[in-house]
């Protein structure tokens, strides 16, 4: 009797014996490469065939010419680079399997940003896991991120130091608002990175109660707009630009991080500049920046979330792509985990 | 612990004057007694709790976390008390202390119990929590309040006039409960006759360039370039107190010491020159700002008062009298307690406003920093009253500097580029010699935040290195040797007098023109 699935799982088998992780997957200056698919993920200069996880500037670049990304990501890059977005895409959503080459493909939630992904990659019996950017808190504008159980898991680790822990979202828009009724004459203006934090924070207000319109500068508007249309609520929006001075008085102004303390914000009444980044959580970052009312809220895994999520896929091997990967590596190392840091360039370290 | 803490989160975080008294002035008003007390001791620097030293930080997070995760935490926070803040799990039941327990508890705790003590707190404490306790147990909050900013708050909070809350200031010990019985209305003013207190200082308006006083009703002296002190000894105590109100007795021990009187007197604070003479201000800031002074200090540079005024004598009040009879008492004081650390500031006989102003033209070269002018009939009002007293200071000394560097402002001026870093050529290059952030109209700085924004050569954080294209007319009071700065120079008080939109870099001043300002007999320590 032919078992052809036994006959299978057995060649599987003694391939991932001969096969190691690194002979097809190879981390170059390009990018993560998956060499039996050839694509790319989140490369760093265009390719013939990238996966995008989510669509930060420094993961979603323009010039690729097939992009395999979730809806939301690919309307996202569209909505940013247009014409430059990319020549063909496959829309690819959670869980829905595809193969490339010889191997298998799928995209699970990260629960980053509104379409964000963890990229599955299978071939010759081993699961690797890329993760991309994540956070495993609730986030109201996008699902949240599934572990995935793996031989190798590939993670970022822009927060990872046990300093970095960040509290509840309820705690730090509640000091938001606090201050808003503290200071009635003043303009709040908080910055926030256009794509993800905005959406993100104006969604936590709105479900705080707060219903009058927010102000925004003219670079989230677009962003803004498009979440509205992929069904995510934002409430009553106006351009902060065509507001007199005494309208914002009491007003909340959302804006960039680069026009907190720039001329942009002279039109503002007095504001209290704000910024919503999990690196408020040191006091020397918050005032470099010049912020008065730091507000520590992220859309990447703080430290607890890290070392929970390593548990939560179980993968005996971890490899770190960016952020402060030495201490999640030693971290590992002293857990039992096969561990190491991956050169990946161009990250940018500040974004989140 | 918890409104400390909230209250210190606030003051790091606010750039304004207005919104830090605001902070402060809701802490004192709402937080109970006694820990509003000791919150104002942390801010006025009269706590001194320092029981912990940082290695002892270090011990305690090395219990709780992996030490190779600490040091890549510590290197990337460069705090270590916010380091250990951050990393401690704190994950226990929330429950901070109240600041008076933790005070009155490492009041009495050995110093080998201060780490379980510590440990406890920490687990029920927020990360706030843990870094303003970490601050207060190693001293030094550097929240960006002086112990004067934080008795402003104090008046204003309740209405009070600063000048009473320092007259009693110095008579009171933490937590000041008297205080503030006394500023809740419960009960009087405090009473601290008999008490090496603070008086508030009379202090002087500026002259106006085309005033001219009737020189009959004045009394004229020299306005030494020192710093204006208050030396009261009274029922036995002695303290040396600044301009601010700030005890400096510890840094004086040779002024304090010589002051065998009952009395309190206004004077200047002056460092003799080894020929006998003041020496320029530079000799006198070698020995400020210190907590003890060494034996080679003191015999460097030996202190002195140079007596103004005298506001009380023993125990009498002499505060409501006539300039004139009280510079009798002053005189006649002096001749009885005076000595090598003692003197009396020598009166400016002039009949005509033409001799004054020559006076005046000639101060720079006596190392003073210009005349004052007090109405003979004033009585010795605390605070600065237009009219009895002026200040007629030398003018500045001016030098043409090239704009090197320029970094943004804070609060309101957070969105420009409002602090100027000036150089002077040495060679064919530009050496910085001073920094300035004000003598500018809002006009200009608006014309110089365009320019620095259109001539950006590099970028450091906040800083902007610019073309060497912008000549600064910059004024500063003097001028003297540094060794801390590369340009070996150092000014004093320096403001942007003029932009020279019109002259070429290459035309400004050379290091070397600076240098011959120095005052002749300057020299470093």
């Amino acid at each position: 009797m032919m078992d052809p699935g036994g006959a299978r799982r057995h060649i599987a088998c003694i391939m991932a014996l001969r096969t190691k992780p690194e002979d097809w997957i190879s981390v170059t200056d390009a990018g993560i490469h998956c060499r039996p698919g050839n694509f790319y993920i989140d490369p760093a200069r265009p390719a013939e065939r990238a996966v995008i996880t989510h669509g930060h500037g420094d993961h979603a670049r323009p010039g690729n010419t097939d992009v395999i990304a979730t809806p939301d990501t690919i309307a996202i890059m569209q909505a940013r680079y247009g014409e430059d977005a990319g020549r063909r895409f496959q829309p690819l959503a959670y869980g829905e399997t595809i193969e490339l080459g010889d191997a298998r493909l799928w995209l699970a939630p990260a629960g980053h940003v509104l379409g964000s992904a963890q990229v599955v990659l299978e071939y010759a019996g081993q699961r690797i896991v890329v993760s991309g950017d994540y956070k495993r808190r609730r986030d109201p504008t996008c699902p949240p991120f599934e572990p995935v159980p793996c031989d190798v898991f590939v993670t970022e680790a822009t927060f990872g130091l046990p300093v970095f822990r960040h509290p509840e979202d309820g705690e730090e828009i509640g000091r938001l608002l606090a201050s808003i009724a503290a200071f009635p004459e003043r303009a709040h203006l908080v910055g926030v990175y256009a794509l993800g934090k905005c959406q993100r924070v104006i969604r936590l207000l709105r479900e705080a109660g707060y219903d009058r319109p927010i102000y925004l500068h003219g670079a989230l508007a677009a962003l803004c707009d498009l979440y509205g249309r992929l069904g995510v609520e934002l409430g009553p929006l106006r351009a902060a630009g065509e507001a007199d001075k005494d309208e914002l008085r009491g007003a909340l102004v959302l804006a960039p991080p680069g026009a907190l303390r720039d001329r942009w914000s002279r039109r503002l009444p007095e504001p209290v500049t704000a910024m919503a980044s999990g690196w408020m959580r040191v006091r020397q970052r918050a005032r470099q920046r010049g912020v008065e009312l730091p507000l520590v809220l992220s859309d990447h895994a703080d430290w607890d979330e890290l070392t929970q999520t390593i548990s939560d896929v179980a993968a005996p091997e971890l490899w770190v792509t960016h952020g402060r990967e030495d201490a999640l590596v030693h971290w590992a190392q002293q857990k039992g985990y096969r561990a190491r840091a991956l050169a990946l360039v161009g990250r940018e370290e500040e974004a989140e | 612990m918890t409104p400390f803490a909230e209250l210190l989160d606030g003051l790091v975080y606010t750039p304004s004057r207005n919104g830090k008294l605001r902070l402060m002035g809701r802490y004192f008003t709402t937080v109970p007694d006694p820990d509003r007390g000791w919150g104002l001791a942390a801010l006025t620097g009269g706590l001194s709790l320092a029981s912990a030293k940082p290695a002892m930080l270090r011990a305690l997070a090395a219990e709780r976390t992996d030490p190779v995760l600490f040091a890549l935490s510590y290197d990337y926070v460069g705090d270590l008390a916010e380091t250990c803040a951050l990393i401690w799990p704190g994950d226990g039941p929330r429950q901070a202390p109240r600041l008076s327990e933790v005070v009155d508890a490492l009041g009495l705790a050995a110093r080998d119990r201060v780490p379980e003590l510590l440990a406890g707190w920490l687990d029920g404490m927020t990360a706030g929590e843990r870094w303003a306790l970490l601050k207060l147990v190693t001293g030094g909050l550097r929240v960006g309040v002086s112990a004067r900013l934080a008795k402003t708050a104090l008046a204003e909070a309740f209405d009070t006039p600063l000048d009473e809350i320092e007259e009693v200031w110095h008579g009171l010990k933490p937590p000041y409960g008297r205080l503030f019985d006394w500023l809740d209305g419960r009960e009087s003013k405090p009473d601290v006759s008999g008490l090496p207190t603070f008086r508030p200082f009379m202090l002087a308006h500026p002259l106006e360039d085309d005033v001219r006083l009737d020189l009959g009703a004045y009394q004229v002296e020299w306005k030494w370039d020192g710093i204006r002190v208050q030396l009261a000894s009274v029922g036995g105590e002695r303290r040396l107190y600044s301009r601010s109100g700030d005890d400096i007795s510890a840094t004086f021990p040779d002024v304090v010491e010589a002051a065998a009187f009952e009395g309190v007197l206004d004077g200047e604070l002056l460092v003799r020159a080894p020929d006998g003479a003041p020496a320029p201000f530079n000799a006198l800031q070698q020995r400020l700002n210190r907590k003890t002074v060494g034996r080679k200090m003191l015999d460097q540079h030996p202190a002195f008062v140079c007596a103004y005024d005298i506001l009380f004598d023993g125990g009498e009040d002499l505060r409501a009298l006539p300039l004139s009879s009280r510079r009798d008492r002053l005189e006649d004081f002096v001749a009885r307690t005076g000595s090598e650390r003692l003197t009396l500031s020598e009166l400016v006989s002039v009949d005509e406003w033409e001799h004054l102003a020559r006076l005046r033209a000639g101060t720079r070269a006596l190392g003073i920093e210009g005349l004052m002018l007090k109405r003979r009939d004033s009585a010795y009002l605390g605070g600065r009253s237009k009219g009895p007293w002026y200040k007629w200071k030398r003018d500045p000394l001016t030098a043409d500097v090239v704009l090197m560097y320029a970094q943004r402002g804070h609060g309101k001026r957070s969105s420009y580029y409002s602090d100027y870093t000036f150089g002077a050529w040495r060679d064919e290059s530009l050496v910085p010699v001073g920094k300035a952030y004000f003598g500018f109209t809002d006009e200009e700085l608006r014309e110089l935040d365009r320019w620095v924004r259109n001539h950006t050569t590099n970028r450091f954080g906040p800083v902007r290195e610019v073309d060497k294209d912008l000549v600064l007319e910059v004024a500063f009071d003097s001028i003297h040797p540094s060794p801390r700065h590369k340009s070996g120079v150092a000014m004093r008080f320096p403001r942007i007098k003029r932009i020279r939109w019109d002259k070429p870099a290459r035309e400004a001043d050379r290091l070397e023109a600076l240098e011959r300002m120095i005052p002749a007999q300057a020299s470093i320590a």
